[in-house]
């Protein structure tokens, strides 16, 4: 009885919704786009990305704009520089992405230091980088929301074409698929799930999110279409048992409550860990290749 | 600028930047940006635990630097190795927040560590610094050939030098070990494009290995020292010109290498 009044408490508290559904709708997305992103080897990439768009939340943070809005303009710009280039090369890649990374950082860097300067807000640093769930306003919802639904179509339009050409681009184009729309758009998705996650766990922690459920997946599922489904299980359980379990830290430290990013990354690590040894000991997968489907 | 209070500073920048520029070169060359960026940030949670304990901040970037080398070569096994990296980096950072927000020591310290402070370097720290450089450096000369034949080609640095495991575990010991002295000064944020930028500028300008070696470590002190001569002529942050003047590195390399590629 005890247990279901204070659920009925948790839920009767605007920030701890909004904490919920902003939360989830990220997490659902993570899951749909970090599949790909990690089985096409574009993590770093998903983590520049998600450092860039820290110099968006920082200028909405000046600006007192709206901080999705930021995180998502910087993140699809980022994205549009990586694409744009055209560079195919895994090394060069690598590199241009370090360095759209450093001049991205630096820039967060510089906006922060007016934040503190100009406006006095030095809790921008850690609100921009590390999330701050319980502070995300109520009228954000609505534009969360479309976020998600825009990126679930998108990526849901683009999985088998992208699948397709990550085997084999003269593939794809023999069968009739625009390669580069493809990617372009799968690019998009992928800013729009690391804006999603920085508004939840902040920029710099987006990745876990964004890799963490996905990879995790793909260790012991299958086929695509399993470690997406996984992968959405894994993030919505790390993402809102993070939140129940920050809510009752409160309670554990009086007057000062731990943060939700920390809980959501340390159960995201646990299920990665979790996946490893079901993986490697589980019954289905007696002599099985290690790295789960990389072979598709 | 040169005042007494800002000779630690140089100091500290001009070994950060050597230092940086020569591992800069093997980081470029072995494709290991990701791991040069995680590493820091992995290292963080050490400097917070140093402030808790009241030591010095740099045995507790080294102690996590260590821990971070040996969880990516862990979490590498069988796995993807930019997941590695970016599990590390998350739950580093993760704990990292945690214990700087239960020891109450929030915003200010949270931004220099993360994008660099340059006034009030310690005696302490200078030395410790010129240690960690002197032993990275030793390091990498050590290694500098196994590690330059690995990265051309795997199978023959095999064939020299042995198993390449080891040699990947030193390879992130030594960026580890460079990366942690740089943190106070430079920011665990932006170490890595002190890294990345000036060696991948002084690649475009020749061919020669250890000529591209001394270019990216000349460009990294011009890096360091501009940022820091621009950090006390705007007080602005030290980490937002080491990022956009290490950019510029690159732009420049890229587009001298793609216009020799249009002329040949």
């Amino acid at each position: 009885m005890s247990i279901l009044l204070s659920a009925i408490e948790f839920l009767h508290n605007e920030p701890v919704r909004v904490a919920l559904i902003v939360g989830g709708g990220a997490a659902l997305v993570c899951a749909v786009v970090g599949v790909a992103t990690v089985m096409q080897r574009q993590s770093f990439a998903g983590h520049a990305l998600a450092d860039v768009s820290s110099a968006g939340g920082s200028a909405a943070y000046l600006l007192g704009l709206n901080p999705l809005l930021g995180f998502l303009g910087l993140a699809a710009a980022a994205a549009g520089v990586l694409e744009w280039s055209e560079i195919r090369e895994a090394r060069e890649r690598d590199l241009l992405t370090g360095v759209v990374l450093g001049a991205g950082l630096g820039l967060a860097a510089l906006l922060l230091y007016f934040a503190a300067t100009v406006r006095n807000a030095s809790g921008a640093a850690l609100t921009v980088l590390f999330g701050s769930m319980f502070t995300i306003p109520a009228t954000i919802v609505p534009l969360a929301l479309a976020v998600t639904v825009v990126a679930l179509t998108v990526s849901a339009l683009v999985h088998r074409p992208l699948l397709v050409s990550a085997v084999s681009v003269d593939l794809a184009r023999a069968q009739g698929i625009r390669v580069r729309a493809v990617s372009l758009a799968h690019a998009l998705a992928l800013a729009l799930a690391v804006a999603l996650a920085a508004m939840t766990v902040g920029a710099i922690l987006s990745t876990a999110l964004l890799i963490g459920p996905a990879a995790a997946a793909l260790r012991v599922a299958r086929r695509p279409a399993a470690a997406v489904a996984l992968a959405a299980a894994i993030g919505l359980g790390a993402t809102w048992g993070g939140i129940i379990l920050a809510y009752e830290s409160f309670y554990w430290t009086p007057g000062r409550g731990w943060p939700v990013s920390f809980f959501i990354v340390a159960l995201v690590f646990a299920a990665y860990l979790t996946a490893g040894v079901l993986a490697t000991h589980g019954p289905r997968r007696a002599a099985a290749h290690p790295s789960g489907c990389e072979a598709h | 600028m040169f005042a007494p209070f800002m000779l630690h500073a140089w100091l500290v920048a001009t070994m950060v930047a050597i230092v940086g520029g020569a591992v800069g070169f093997f980081v470029v060359a072995r494709r290991a940006a990701f791991a040069a960026h995680a590493l820091p940030l992995g290292a963080f949670p050490g400097a917070a635990v140093a402030s808790l304990l009241g030591v010095n901040e740099l045995f507790g970037l080294a102690l996590f630097s260590g821990v971070g080398v040996i969880a990516i070569t862990q979490l590498q096994r069988g796995e993807r190795r930019e997941v590695a990296s970016a599990l590390w980096l998350a739950l580093a950072l993760a704990v990292g927040v945690l214990l700087l927000s239960l020891s109450g020591a929030y915003a200010q310290s949270l931004y220099g560590l993360l994008f660099g402070e340059v006034l009030g370097i310690s005696r302490a720290q200078v030395l410790g610094v010129a240690l960690l450089s002197a032993l990275a450096l030793a390091l990498l000369a050590l290694l500098a050939r196994p590690l330059l034949l690995e990265s051309l080609s795997g199978d023959l640095a095999a064939a020299a030098f042995g198993r390449a495991r080891s040699l990947e575990g030193a390879f992130l010991l030594i960026v580890a070990l460079s990366t942690a002295m740089a943190v106070p000064v430079v920011g665990a944020l932006l170490v890595f494009s002190l890294m990345v930028g000036p060696a991948s500028g002084a690649r475009a300008y020749t061919d020669r290995p250890w000529r591209a070696l001394l270019l990216s470590v000349l460009l990294s002190l011009a890096v360091v020292w501009s940022a820091l001569a621009l950090t006390y002529l705007t007080d602005g942050p030290v980490g937002f010109f080491v990022g956009a003047l290490s950019a510029v590195c690159y732009v420049a390399g890229r587009r001298r290498s793609l216009r020799a590629g249009a002329g040949s």
